[in-house]
């Protein structure tokens, strides 16, 4: 499979520019926005082990009066 | 203590989530619509062995590529939001969506990854059989990651397979096949699947028109619109038929978005259907809930044909669903909206009193609690709303969605038919302004997709899972601010993406099938 690849792109030339934008998009995404902007809001608020107790405070607070 | 959650962060949060979903839902059915085409083409190049096929399979590849190459992963952003947006959501359902979701990603990356490489770089690598074979795995593999998505998204719409355990504070999965193949799945995946192969097919209708306008590749235009139009006309038809479906599991599961999309606000016994209508508002700008419209055209004893199989049947409106006291199919009394506030309110505070006992070593007083929350479990999201209209959807957005989507539908097999008459007839290519139709109805096929999404995901509102969460618990208490600048992220670079696309896209076009694949 490595070699469907490898050969496929060294022929390509619309290819050569669409792996470009997928390789700047997963870029953005993953290091850029999951880095900065998209961390896992229960993690970063409770220690591991006590996510069901920061849920739980969470779903109590949000009951209507 | 928690600060109030605002109700601009929920908007906001709401927001990124629609805008991060439309722009991915405009990349997704190309590909499954594309994917059955290239397929068909394919396989009339390997039966008749005519270069011609070859060629115009060819041609369609590039530009599934391009719309794969530009959409793929586009959905995982979708998956970032869960996580940080809507983080009490994420938390709640994540046993029920971890195993969807990983055989999603699993699939989409091992079957898609493996199988595209050789239909695109194997045409003189392997033999014809083995690169057919891998073209029609290709659009294999993204259905069925469609599968799990769909499967997840049901889920939300109508919980099952599931018991919430209270000392996680998650819902576990207890039966996977109830899950996975539970009616409002099966139908929603052949529904949401097909309408993509719908899109697919006007697609390929309104870029080979643009070649008899250009009077450019006759052949080749008329052949694929023959296929594309044949595999749109039953796609279309097929569509409609899972929509009846679809609309009778409303009924059934989500009666008040039902109401939502007929504006029906007083429940009738042969409820019409409405096919076409304006909505009546009063002058604070409400719609009139005594005359919902100011003029229409209604089918008679419809909606209840869709929603109970029974032209006489008891169709509940917004007043009656928040009021109860009417009879359910089954013969039971509806509950009121402020009882299941009630029954919410109780099972939440039975929740905590298990927990806060089970903190004390309070075994006896744990399983009184647990008793009490399992009784009203069916009611736990309830327990969160405030007032009983907040139970209600945006009805203007419902009602008005749901039209463009089954009338685009109905215009849609309109349109396959006479287009398929029409080549038969050998007209076509003298017909200019069936071309320029045909050339416009590829945005309107792209409306009536995003449509149906609005009114699947409008009309749920405010649940993010029916009855057991809504979007006000769901969401994670971030500052507003922080949403707001990631909408405005996700904008611009989903617009970049859609520029390049549309921008490499019409190059392509442009530049037209290859003139010679024989050394290819």
């Amino acid at each position: 499979m490595w070699s469907f690849y490898y050969d496929g792109f060294r022929e390509m030339t619309l290819g050569r520019v669409l792996w470009a934008i997928i390789l700047i998009k997963l870029f953005i995404m993953f290091v850029v926005l999951r880095v900065f902007f998209f961390p896992d809001f229960v993690a970063t608020h409770a220690t591991e082990g006590d996510e069901a107790r920061f849920v739980g405070e969470e779903l109590m607070e949000r009951r209507a009066p | 203590m928690t600060e109030p959650i605002e109700l601009s962060l929920i908007d906001w949060s709401r927001a990124q989530f629609a805008l991060t979903a439309i722009y991915h839902w405009l990349f997704v059915p190309l590909t499954l619509g594309l994917a059955v085409i290239m397929g068909v083409m394919e396989t009339l190049y390997y039966k008749s062995g005519d270069v011609f096929w070859k060629r115009t399979a060819r041609f369609w590849m590039k530009l599934f590529g391009i719309n794969f190459a530009i959409g793929v992963a586009t959905g995982l952003i979708l998956e970032f939001e869960f996580g940080t947006n809507w983080s009490n959501y994420s938390w709640f359902v994540g046993d029920i969506f971890g195993a969807p979701l990983a055989i999603e990603g699993i699939l989409a990356f091992f079957m898609e990854a493996t199988f595209i490489a050789v239909m695109f770089f194997g045409w003189n690598k392997v033999s014809r059989g083995f690169h057919l074979a891998s073209t029609w795995l290709t659009g294999l593999g993204a259905t069925i990651s469609a599968w799990w998505i769909l499967v997840a998204n049901a889920w939300m719409q109508y919980p099952v397979g599931m018991e919430f355990n209270p000392d996680t504070v998650r819902n576990e999965m207890v039966d996977f096949w109830a899950v996975a193949t539970s009616p409002v799945a099966v139908n929603k995946f052949f529904h949401t699947v097909i309408s993509s192969w719908v899109l697919g097919a006007a697609f390929v209708v309104g870029v080979s028109a643009w070649y008899l306008w250009k009077r450019r590749e006759k052949r080749f235009a008329l052949e694929s619109m023959k296929i594309a139009a044949c595999v749109g006309l039953a796609a279309t038809v097929l569509t409609a038929w899972t929509g009846d479906k679809s609309g009778y599991h409303v009924a059934q599961h989500q009666p008040m978005k039902l109401a939502a999309m007929e504006a029906l606000y007083e429940g009738q016994k042969g409820a019409s259907l409405v096919a076409i209508g304006i909505l009546n508002r009063t002058e604070s700008g409400e719609i009139n809930p005594e005359k919902p419209l100011v003029a229409g055209i209604e089918i008679p004893n419809m909606l209840s044909v869709l929603a109970y199989r029974d032209k006489d049947s008891y169709v509940p409106g917004i007043n009656n669903l928040l009021q109860g006291g009417y009879a359910l199919p089954d013969g039971s009394i509806a509950l009121s909206a402020q009882e299941k506030m009630e029954r919410g309110k109780r099972a939440i505070a039975a929740l905590g009193a298990y927990r806060q006992a089970k903190a004390d070593k309070d075994m006896q007083r744990a399983e009184l609690e647990l008793a009490t929350l399992k009784e009203n479990m069916p009611y736990f999201g309830y327990g969160y709303i405030h007032e009983p209209q907040d139970l209600v959807p945006n009805v203007t957005l419902n009602f008005y969605a749901f039209r463009v989507m089954v009338g685009l539908g109905v215009y849609l097999i309109l349109f396959f038919a006479g287009i398929l008459f029409l080549v038969y007839r050998k007209r076509l290519a003298d017909l200019r302004w069936v071309q320029w139709g045909a050339m416009l109805t590829v945005p309107l096929a792209y409306l009536a997709s995003q449509a149906g999404w609005v009114v699947a995901e409008c009309g749920r509102q405010p649940w993010a899972i029916q009855d057991l969460l809504p979007v006000n618990a769901a969401i994670s208490s971030l500052e507003t601010s922080s949403v707001q600048t990631t909408f405005f992220i996700f904008l611009v670079l989903f617009t970049v993406l859609l520029i390049a696309e549309i921008r490499i896209m019409i190059k392509a076009i442009a530049a037209g099938p290859e003139k010679d694949v024989e050394s290819v």
